[in-house]
C-alpha cells in the first residue's frame, strides 16, 4: 500500500464573491494547488468535486467544475457531507491512490453562499436535520448547537465569557491571514454585546456565510518524492456517523460521539496520541463547538473546554494551537471547501511556510471536520 | 390519511407514519414499539432496526422533563414572522425524547433544565397541527 501524500495546496479568499461563479471559484483554488506542486494538469487521474450541494443552482456539479479544470476524461463525481464534504473527500482521494487505482488526484471543495440570503440559507441549513420531525418546527444551524451550547453550560457551567473568548482568539488569528474573510480583531465585549441569535449564541458566536474554494492535490509516494523535497503525508484518517436526530443522542447533548470515534480511528492509524499534536484545526461552526471539540478530541478534560479556551492554551505558545488561521468563525465558513482549507493551512505549518503564525518544529498537525449538526466528522492526521 | 398537516411547515407528506398525524388531531401523542426487541420509539418509526421487528402505536403519556433549549431570534425564510420562538429537548417519562416547540406562555426566565412539562398536541390556524411543550 502506498503512502499518501498532500503534494499541493490552494485556496481562494474566503468571503463575499460576488464577481465569480462556482467553477470560477473552484479554478483559482485550483490552479494555486497545481502551481504549488509544480506540476501539470495532465498529471491528475481523478477529481473529487466537494460541496453542499442543495447550495448550488448548478445540479450534479463535479460534471463543469471538471470540464472548467481541464479534467475530462478522467474520472469525476461530487461529495457531499455538509460541512465535512471535503473533509471525506480527502478520505476518498487517499483511498483512490493507497488502493493503487491512481496515483495523482485532485480534491476540490468549494461553496458560494451569498447569492442567499442568511434566512434562505437556513431554510436550506435547517433542512439538514431531519425533514419529517425537526425542520417542521423551525430549526436553524444556530439554533440546533445552541442546544449543545446550553446543555454543556447546565452541565459544566461553561459560561458565555469562555465561549466568546474562542471568538476572540479566532479574529485575532484571522488578522493574520490574508486569505481570511474577516480582517479586523474583536473585543470580549464586542462579542458580549452582540445580538442574540440563538440564546445562549451571539452573532459572534457563529460563522458567517461565506463563498469560496480549497483544492488539494493528494500523490502516491514514488510520485511525491520526484516532484517536492517537503511533502506531508497523511498519516491517519478517521470518520464516523452520529444520528441525524437530536433525539436519536444520548441525552446529554454536550458532546458529539461522531468525533470521538473518529479520534480514537484517526490516533490509532497515525500512532499518536493528543499531546503529539503540534497544531490543529478543528471546526469552529461556533464557539460552543470549539470548546466541545477540545474535549472530544482530548485535547482536555470532559468539561473543562471552556477554561481551556479563557485559558488561552490553544493561543500560538500555548499547549496546542488551535485555528491559528482564523478558523470557520473567522476566516469563513464556505461548507465544502473548509476541509480543504483547514489541510491547507496545516500543511503550510507543517513545510514551514506559515509565517508569523508559523509553529516552531511543527511535525505533527490535525483536522477535524464536521458535517451538519454534528453527525458525519472526519479526523484527519498530517505529519511532516 | 396524510401526514401533510403536521408541523408549522411539512417537508414529508407520504409515510407509513399517517396515522400519527390523524391520532395526534384527535389528541393524542403516539410512539411506536417494536413488539419483538420492546424498543419505544419517539418520533414513531415505522420499523425497528432489530429487523425481526413487529412494531405497535402506544400512546405516550406526554410527561417529560426538559433537556435544552435555546430561543431563536433569527429563522428560516419560511419562519420569518414567528421569532423569536423557543425550541426545546424534553425527554419522557417512557424514556423516548422529543424536540418541539416551548409554548409562548413559558418565559425565558422560568426555564429550567430538569423542569416538569408536559407535550400537548394542538390545531394551529388552517388545519396544521403540531404538538408543543407546556407547564403541566
Ligand atoms: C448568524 C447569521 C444568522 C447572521 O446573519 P445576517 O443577519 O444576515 O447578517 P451578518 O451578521 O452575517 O451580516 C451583517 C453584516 O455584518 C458583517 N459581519 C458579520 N460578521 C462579521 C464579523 N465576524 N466580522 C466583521 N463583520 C462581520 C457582514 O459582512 C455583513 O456586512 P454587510 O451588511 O455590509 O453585508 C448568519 O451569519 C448565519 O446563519 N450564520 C451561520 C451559518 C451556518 O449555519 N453555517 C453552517 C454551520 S454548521
Ligand atoms: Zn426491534
Amino acid at each position: 500500500m502506498s503512502k499518501v501524500a498532500v503534494i499541493g495546496v490552494g485556496q481562494t479568499k474566503f468571503g463575499g464573491r460576488p464577481d465569480a461563479s462556482i467553477k470560477e471559484i473552484a479554478f483559482e483554488a485550483f490552479k494555486e494547488a497545481v502551481d504549488d506542486a509544480q506540476i501539470s494538469v495532465d498529471d491528475i487521474q481523478a477529481s473529487i468535486i466537494c460541496s453542499a450541494t442543495h447550495y448550488d443552482k448548478q445540479r450534479t456539479p463535479a460534471g463543469v467544475i471538471a470540464e472548467y479544470l481541464g479534467l475530462n476524461p478522467q474520472p469525476t463525481f461530487n461529495v457531499e457531507a455538509v460541512c465535512a464534504s471535503s473533509g471525506v473527500g480527502l478520505r476518498i482521494g487517499w483511498s483512490f491512490i493507497s488502493s493503487g487505482l491512481h496515483d495523482v488526484v485532485a480534491v476540490v471543495g468549494f461553496q458560494k453562499m451569498t447569492e442567499l440570503s442568511s434566512a434562505e440559507v437556513q431554510e436550506v441549513m435547517g433542512r439538514s436535520g431531519d425533514v419529517m420531525w425537526e425542520s417542521p418546527f423551525g430549526t436553524t444551524m444556530p439554533g440546533y448547537f445552541a442546544l449543545y451550547a446550553r446543555a454543556h453550560m447546565q452541565t459544566y457551567g461553561t459560561t458565555p465569557e469562555q465561549l466568546a473568548k474562542v471568538a476572540v482568539k479566532n479574529h485575532y488569528y484571522a488578522t493574520k491571514n490574508p486569505k481570511a474573510m474577516f480582517q479586523k480583531e474583536i473585543t470580549l465585549d464586542e462579542v458580549l454585546n452582540s445580538r442574540m441569535i440563538a440564546s445562549p449564541l451571539k452573532r459572534y458566536d457563529c460563522c458567517s456565510n461565506s463563498d469560496g474554494a480549497a483544492c488539494l492535490i493528494l500523490a502516491k509516494e514514488e510520485f511525491a518524492r520526484k516532484v517536492t523535497d517537503n511533502p506531508v503525508w497523511v498519516a491517519g484518517l478517521g470518520l464516523a456517523s452520529s444520528p441525524m436526530t437530536l433525539t436519536s443522542r444520548d441525552t446529554a447533548l454536550n458532546s458529539f460521539t461522531c468525533t470521538a470515534k473518529a479520534a480514537k480511528e484517526a490516533y490509532h492509524m497515525a500512532g499518536v496520541t493528543p499531546s503529539d499534536i503540534d497544531l490543529a484545526e478543528v471546526h469552529d461552526c461556533f464557539t460552543i463547538t470549539e470548546i466541545i471539540n477540545y474535549e472530544d478530541l482530548g485535547f482536555c478534560e470532559r468539561g473543562k473546554g471552556g477554561s481551556f479556551a479563557a485559558d488561552g492554551h490553544t493561543y500560538l505558545g500555548g499547549k496546542i494551537p488551535v485555528n491559528i488561521d482564523g478558523g470557520l468563525l473567522a476566516k469563513g465558513h464556505p461548507v465544502g471547501a473548509t476541509g480543504a482549507s483547514q489541510i491547507r493551512t496545516l500543511v503550510k505549518q507543517l513545510r514551514g511556510e506559515a509565517g508569523e503564525t508559523q509553529v516552531k518544529d511543527a511535525k505533527i498537525g490535525l483536522a477535524h471536520n464536521l458535517g451538519g449538526i454534528g453527525m458525519y466528522c472526519a479526523v484527519t492526521i498530517l505529519k511532516a | 390519511m396524510s401526514f401533510g398537516k403536521f408541523g408549522k411547515v411539512s417537508y414529508v407528506s407520504e409515510t407509513k407514519l399517517q396515522k400519527f398525524e390523524q391520532d395526534l388531531e384527535a389528541g393524542k401523542i403516539m410512539g411506536t414499539r417494536c413488539k419483538t426487541c420492546g424498543k419505544l420509539y419517539f418520533p414513531p418509526r415505522a420499523d425497528c432496526t432489530c429487523l425481526k421487528g413487529n412494531i405497535e402505536w402506544v400512546e405516550l403519556t406526554g410527561n417529560c422533563r426538559l433537556l435544552t433549549y435555546s430561543t431563536l431570534f433569527f429563522a428560516p425564510a419560511s419562519f420569518r414572522y414567528e421569532v423569536p420562538y423557543m425550541l426545546a429537548v424534553a425527554q419522557f417519562d417512557e424514556g423516548p425524547t422529543v424536540l418541539a416547540p416551548l409554548s409562548k406562555d413559558i418565559t425565558e426566565d422560568e426555564v429550567k433544565s430538569g423542569m416538569s412539562l408536559k407535550l400537548i398536541p394542538m390545531e394551529l390556524a388552517g388545519g396544521r397541527v403540531i404538538y408543543e411543550l407546556r407547564k403541566p
